[in-house]
């Protein structure tokens, strides 16, 4: 951004057009326009992205939690889908499934597959094998076992799981407005693009900030409130 | 910001090695630029995170700061840094820089804490028996004893950081990023092709930097796992 270019950041305030750190006024009159429509964007995506993610991740280690040959095959292939960069996966995809939100949500379920499988097959292994022997003896079918015994027990390592999976899909969200105009992001790249706007920076980014911090402290709420029995057994060891 | 829509064939991913083949320079070029970025940031994130983490595991203190604050770099989104800095540093190498020591920081803290908070208390106690100081204590048996795990947490950041590093393109920073947010002219062969050295060169951040900690371990440890991977923060999480 160097050369002789005359910024132009339209007809607003003083502070607006001068470009200044941080105009009040332009949150005000952006706020419905641009950055409350940014900012549900950004959690539908993230939402979506992390529902589906473990509805896949939750068959796929349910699957394997019993057949091993399920297991190194999924696990190669969401850590490769982990390895490709996220600003690459989102034009990778174009060709596929156009310039769609649907290309954003692919790639978003994808980053999560890992985490959140990683995490549930590993809640599902630390089940002990006296207490599934147990439960058989009391004469528990397979699904009895997995939604009463195993779930519960899987419990603390599936939710931080979602954790991660949550407060990363928030992060790789905003590089996806790189090919759609959806999410935080948005109204980064276009403040990049309008000669570093610093208000509109500082907002969405600040915003973005704010929202992954938010989710992970509504998610450690969560994981307490789900499995107290984790922190009482820590309080007396 | 305009995204061309190259048609995909399966040869894309052939012409993607063909590509790399072809702009050999070029590649190269940008991976150092790259590895410039993200070892520059690593050197100030470890200068600072090291001392910190080290320190307050070897006073046994803050160890609820300590731990939860690495949970709080993995949230943060690094694209979200980035803008955050913009208005402040500028579009560049700088903007990126402090983003990914940012982001790196709060993870090594956390680990060298660990690290140095979880030596066996009776180790401890034995060397100041013998009349070590604390300095002495520190220097010749904490900080011996903690360098797998300490090690385990700055390889993790580095992963992290490289593979992040990738973004640097959107605010200026250069590296591979550049080519893969420039699909105008280096089509879609050429993103494929610097995402796989993306992808290359995180693996042999990963792998190289786990001969160092192997070297760095003193050899009475080198047998046990270098890092259990049950905490939720040893899971490497590099949001490029």
């Amino acid at each position: 951004m160097s050369g002789p270019v005359i910024p132009n950041f339209g007809s607003g305030s003083h502070c607006v057009t001068h470009n200044d750190l941080f105009c009040t006024d332009w949150i005000r009159d952006n706020w419905r326009g641009v950055l409350e429509p940014a900012l549900v964007q950004h959690i539908e995506l993230t939402v979506k992205a992390v529902g589906i993610g473990f509805g896949i991740a939750f068959v796929a280690a349910v699957a394997a939690r019993r057949l091993r040959f399920v297991e190194t095959p999924f696990s190669l292939f969401s850590a490769f889908v982990y390895t490709i960069p996220s600003l690459a996966l989102f034009q990778l995809l174009i060709p596929i499934t156009g310039l769609t939100d649907t290309t954003v949500e692919v790639a978003l379920v994808g980053y999560t597959l890992l985490i959140l499988f990683r995490n549930i097959l590993a809640g599902f292994r630390a089940v002990p094998a006296e207490v599934l022997e147990s439960a058989r003896g009391m004469g528990l079918t397979g699904l009895q076992m997995l939604w009463r015994i195993e779930l519960p027990l899987a419990l603390p390592s599936i939710v931080a799981g979602i954790r991660i999976a949550v407060v990363s899909t928030i992060s790789l969200a905003t590089i996806a407005a790189f090919v759609r105009p959806v999410g935080l992001g948005e109204p980064i790249f276009i403040a990049i693009g309008n000669d570093i706007f610093k208000t509109e920076l500082i907002a969405a980014g600040g915003l973005a900030v704010a929202l992954a911090l938010a989710a992970d402290g509504v998610l450690v709420l969560v994981q307490r409130a789900l499995t107290p029995w984790t922190r009482a057994r820590a309080r007396t060891a | 910001m305009t995204v061309l829509a190259d048609t995909f064939k399966p040869s894309t991913f052939v012409d993607a090695f063909t590509f790399i083949g072809n702009h050999g320079w070029l590649i190269w070029h940008k991976t150092v630029e790259q590895l410039v970025l993200s070892g520059s940031a690593m050197g100030v994130a470890i200068g600072i995170a090291i001392p910190i983490g080290v320190w307050l595991g070897h006073v046994h203190r803050g160890s609820f700061a300590a731990i939860n604050i690495s949970n709080i770099g993995r949230a943060l989104p690094s694209l979200a840094v980035i803008a955050i800095a913009l208005p402040f540093i500028g579009v560049g190498f700088w903007d990126v820089l402090l983003a990914l020591v940012v982001l790196a920081v709060p993870l090594m803290i956390t680990n060298a804490y660990v690290a140095v908070d979880g030596i066996d208390p009776d180790v401890v106690e034995a060397a100041r028996g013998m009349g070590m100081r604390d300095l002495d204590v520190l220097l010749r048996v904490e900080l011996p004893l903690a360098m797998p795990l300490l090690f385990a947490g700055i390889r993790t950041a580095a992963v992290y950081v490289v593979s992040t590093a990738t973004i640097a393109a959107i605010a200026g920073g250069g590296g591979l990023g550049d080519i893969i947010v420039n699909q105008a002219s280096y089509r879609l062969e050429g993103v494929i092709g610097a995402a796989i050295c993306v992808a290359a060169l995180a693996l042999l951040a990963d792998f190289s930097l786990g001969l160092v900690q192997f070297a760095v371990s003193p050899r009475g440890l080198r047998r046990r796992p270098a890092f259990e991977p049950d905490l939720p923060h040893a899971i490497p999480l590099p949001e490029h």
